[in-house]
């Protein structure tokens, strides 16, 4: 993979409480190629959200990045702070969130926003960002967008109001874009349009997207590889096929198991022992060893390989046959 | 006989502005049809699944169950017994604890000032009947340990305080429980543990589930049968297995076809048109036609009636077998 | 009983000392400062009649000679010490203000605890049961909120005054007092309770109690009364230093506590009398304590209300 449009090194986050310090992330590398969509999956308190967060500066303090790195072209960008920051967030990454109503102004008209975005990170006129809002709205698929420019978010259904979002996280042309839970807060048959418009147009514009989410059925159907994470740390990392059908860490085996789907047609369904330990409690050694079930006192002792390219952090990782 | 029995149940809310408002403004009253017509049975020991969409009425219908909302219209008879227009008040009562709820957000569910004995215990000391040690054994049936009796719900996990819910819910010896998306708030791996628990319960106790959920998954995997909603109307009503393999409405048809796929690599959907219309001015006759695919003139003008083909019931014009 | 308690209540004890707010306390000088004030003006009106030198409201041991001392200097006639000098009646300014406290904390404290109730009554049943019942409480307190509430206190209190008998009124001042500052204050209380209400009873955990049939008036008291306290304890603390000032102030303005049982208000009053020819002992010092009182317990009350605000955290 040469030139990866992003990329992260080793990254660390800390946050520093009285208790002691946490490590919502912890030891995280990973690269985004152009045109790829990289699924980030894991359960709550995964830290991966928090990993998205780092890499457009937006972490709540006291959280900060301890150490590690991550480069977005070529260039270093969690030193960045200020105007600089604030530049690369608009300009070199898109942000989607959860909850569109959160991204968008209530106050400003949506035309307005994109024309805003547009200029503060484009060399074009009032009149050009005013034209390629209408055609960015129409792009992501809301009817009649020459007049709905002058609407406001409150005036437009869920599913309309994220298409906005991604209209907006798209106008400036970053080459990264970082989706988290795009598509949590919608229904079914919108989340499919939603999914499927993030695809088209990444796939067009060469943008990279990095999509956090929790559901494993999203990612099969949209990534092209996947992180798995697991209290803060990377479990595996691979092309998303090998990743959901022959997954390598007993905790990813164990996570694909468990989805009803995977169960199909048997009573019960798999289930993982235990919870994903707290952040204050994370165990020595691999921290997914007191609920694994192929647990050895290496496991207990060493902390687990870090994953390098396509490969699980598991000290004996899943051997599958070739013809799986 | 059924358990649970719903006919024509409607509910009908009032969203009109203030009285005020509406008169400077002159507007109408306005009312949304959260539920519109609907029939179905429940039979014992069986697990009858509600699916659909925001909008599509399925909380609403649940809270009609248990009695936390009075019908518009239509009723709903429990063992026979019609909660919104019973008058002997021992029915009610003896109805009242053969159903229990358990809810969405685990973190809302459990009053936060209260201990776990006493929030488990509470549907019994509510009628005074005797709690020695219900707390503990309760806890220990759903996997939680008898020391969480004299916690505090905010020292257990989602996952926990979901069991804590369930356990509430067995206290008072219910035969039906009514569960309103009791996983969609929970992570995967704790998902598959509190489904797990549901059907051992079920086995155990010959529970009887209503499952409120937009979670296709457990619907496949939990349900005995399946009722698909859309905009407050049944529209499909079906084995799990014949609806997955041969959806006869285009809704849901649509549905399954959105519905993510774990073995869906790179898979390109044409994703379904529209979205779902405002509750509060429905589309006249197929409450869906304006994204049918099989629209025709009779859909624009009629309201399909509920009809059987084979095993499934079906509301639509041009649904065939 | 006693042997089963014990454990219990060092286990509270820990768990307060190892709590979020305790530490956040630990940390705000501010908040340890005004807490130290108040502790020592509160133990100290408490327990004045052990503190005070003399009971300024004995008339055997008050001596008209030591009339006008100054602070820390000896009378001239009697060759007496005054800590904070003597008054025009010969009372010692230091004991007036030790049992003028008490007055002042007694209504102010009471006034509150009074507000307190009747706010929580109204806002729990306006929150949970809306519909009329709503309409009427939250228009009652829309109007009265119209009214700077300094004035509806005088109002009540004049009207109050008016239909008591004239042999009483002395005896009655005190209660009625509280009356006023009381029914002055109970709109907030009611706001925010309702505030809070519409919010917890939405929740499913009241639901959940619903459905097994308790009735509304458990489901307010257990489920949803513990689930809003704690807005209503910083406006409890506020409402004390603003309950405090209406009484100095009704007082000051000569309608509140007598000269009898005379609050630091009404010393304040008395001393202003005095401030022109010279004996500015007479005013300062009350003021000075009515200020440090209701400025540390305003104080704390800010403290307590940003630490259990768990946005600004």
């Amino acid at each position: 993979m040469a030139d990866p449009v992003l990329s992260i090194r080793n990254l660390c986050v800390e946050i520093p409480t009285r208790h002691g310090i946490l490590k919502p992330v912890d030891g995280v590398s990973y690269d985004i190629a152009k045109g790829e969509i990289l699924g980030i999956v894991g359960e709550s308190g995964a830290g991966k959200s928090m990993a998205g967060n780092a890499v457009i500066g937006l972490l709540n303090p006291p959280a900060h990045v301890s150490s590690g790195e991550i480069w977005l072209n070529g260039k270093r960008i969690d030193t960045l702070k200020g105007d600089a920051l604030r530049r690369l967030r608009g300009k070199e990454i898109g942000m989607v969130f959860q909850d569109p109503l959160t991204s968008l102004n209530p106050l400003l008209r949506i035309g307005d926003q994109l024309v805003e975005t547009m200029l503060t990170h484009l060399p074009i006129s009032k009149s050009e960002a005013e034209k390629r809002a209408v055609a960015a709205l129409e792009e992501v698929g809301i009817p009649g967008a020459a007049k709905r420019v002058n609407s406001y978010p409150h005036e437009f259904s869920g599913g309309m109001r994220q298409r906005v979002v991604i209209a907006l996280a798209l106008c400036a042309e970053p080459s990264l874009v970082i989706a988290d839970e795009p598509t949590t807060a919608l229904d079914v048959s919108v989340q499919a349009q939603i999914i499927a418009l993030l695809k088209r147009l990444c796939r067009e514009r060469g943008t990279a997207v990095m999509l956090i989410t929790h559901d494993m059925g999203v990612i099969a159907e949209a990534a092209d590889r996947v992180a798995v994470m697991y209290a803060g740390r990377l479990a595996e990392l691979g092309p998303v096929r090998d990743v959901i059908t022959a997954p390598e860490h007993p905790y990813t085996h164990g996570l694909m198991a468990s989805t009803p789907l995977a169960s199909r047609g048997q009573k019960r369904l798999h289930q993982i022992p235990g919870a994903m330990p707290r952040l204050d409690a994370v165990p020595d050694g691999c921290a997914f060893n007191p609920r694994c079930p192929r647990v050895a006192d290496k496991c207990r002792q060493a902390p687990a390989p870090k994953v390098d390219g396509a490969a699980a952090a598991c000290w004996f990782p899943l051997q599958h046959e070739e013809a799986s | 006989m059924a358990l649970v029995s719903v006919k024509n149940l409607s509910r009908v809310f009032d969203v009109s502005k203030p009285w005020l408002n509406r008169v400077i403004e002159r507007e109408p009253k306005a009312f949304l049809t959260a539920v519109s017509d609907v029939d179905f049975e429940v039979e014992p020991q069986t697990t009858y699944a509600l699916v659909g969409e925001s909008g599509s009425g399925k909380s609403t219908i649940g809270r009609m169950l248990v009695g936390l909302l009075n019908p518009s219209g239509g009723n709903v008879e429990i063992e026979g017994v019609d909660l919104a227009n019973e008058t002997d008040a021992a029915k009610v009562n003896a109805i009242r604890s053969d159903i229990q709820m358990i809810f969405q957000d685990p973190y809302a569910s459990l009053n936060p000032r209260w201990r776990v004995r006493d929030i488990i215990v509470e549907p019994v000391a509510a009628r005074g009947g005797k709690t020695d040690g219900l707390a503990e054994r309760l806890l220990e049936q759903v996997g939680l340990s008898v020391k969480d009796a004299g916690k505090f719900p905010h020292e257990f996990s989602g996952g926990q305080r979901q069991r804590i819910c369930i356990a509430r819910a067995l206290a008072s010896e219910p035969r039906l429980i009514v569960c309103d998306e009791p996983t969609s708030a929970l992570d995967v791996s704790v998902q598959s543990q509190v489904l797990n628990l549901m059907s051992d319960l079920k086995d155990n106790f010959g529970l009887t589930y209503v499952l409120i959920t937009h979670d296709l998954t457990v619907v496949q995997h939990m349900a005995d049968r399946i009722g698909v909603l859309y905009l407050g109307r049944l529209v499909e009503e079906g084995a799990p297995d014949e609806l997955f393999e041969r959806p006869k409405h285009p809704y849901t048809q649509m549905l399954l076809e959105a519905a993510p796929r774990m073995d869906g690599f790179g898979r390109e959907v044409a994703p379904p048109e529209g979205e779902i219309p405002d509750p509060i001015n429905p589309p006249p006759g197929c409450a869906f036609h304006p994204r049918c695919p099989l629209a025709g003139d009779i859909c624009r003008q009629e309201r399909p009636e509920m009809r059987r083909i084979g095993t499934t019931r079906v509301a639509c014009h041009v649904a065939e077998g | 009983m006693s042997g089963t308690s014990t454990p219990a209540q060092k286990s509270r004890l820990r768990t307060a000392l190892e709590s979020d707010l305790f530490y956040t306390f630990k940390r705000s000088p501010v908040a340890v400062v005004s807490t130290v004030v108040v502790l020592v003006l509160v133990l100290s009106a408490v327990f004045a009649p052990l503190i005070a030198p003399t009971n300024p409201f004995d008339p055997a041991s008050l001596n008209l000679m030591n009339g006008f001392t100054p602070p820390m200097s000896p009378n001239d006639f009697t060759g007496e010490t005054f800590f904070m000098g003597t008054d025009d009646q010969g009372r010692d300014v230091f004991s007036t203000i030790l049992y003028g406290m008490r007055i002042s904390l007694f209504v102010g404290v009471a006034a509150v605890l009074f507000a307190m109730v009747l706010g929580i009554t109204l806002g729990l049943l306006s929150g949970y049961l809306g519909g009329w019942v709503e309409t009427v409480i939250m228009r009652i307190a829309d109007v009265q909120l119209t009214f700077p509430s300094i004035l509806v206190a005088m109002l009540i209190f004049g009207v109050a005054k008016g239909i008591t008998p004239v042999e009483y009124r002395d005896q009655m001042a005190i209660w009625v007092l509280i009356l006023a500052i009381g029914l002055s204050d109970w709109v907030q209380f009611a706001r925010v309770v309702r505030g809070a209400t519409l919010v917890e009873k939405n929740k499913e955990y009241v639901e959940a109690a619903r459905l097994i049939g308790r009735r509304s008036g458990a489901i307010m008291l257990r489920h949803i009364l513990p689930n809003v306290l704690s807005p209503v304890l910083v406006i409890a603390t506020i409402s004390l230093a603003l309950a405090i000032i209406a009484e100095a102030t009704l007082s000051f303005l000569g309608v509140g506590a007598p000269p009898t049982q005379p609050s630091l208000g009404t010393l304040i009053r008395i001393g202003q009398g005095f401030l022109f020819s010279g004996e500015w002992w007479i005013l300062l010092f009350p003021a000075i304590t009515l200020l440090g009182l209701a400025l540390s317990v305003n104080l704390l009350g800010d403290w307590l209300r940003d630490a259990l605000n768990p946005r600004l955290r």
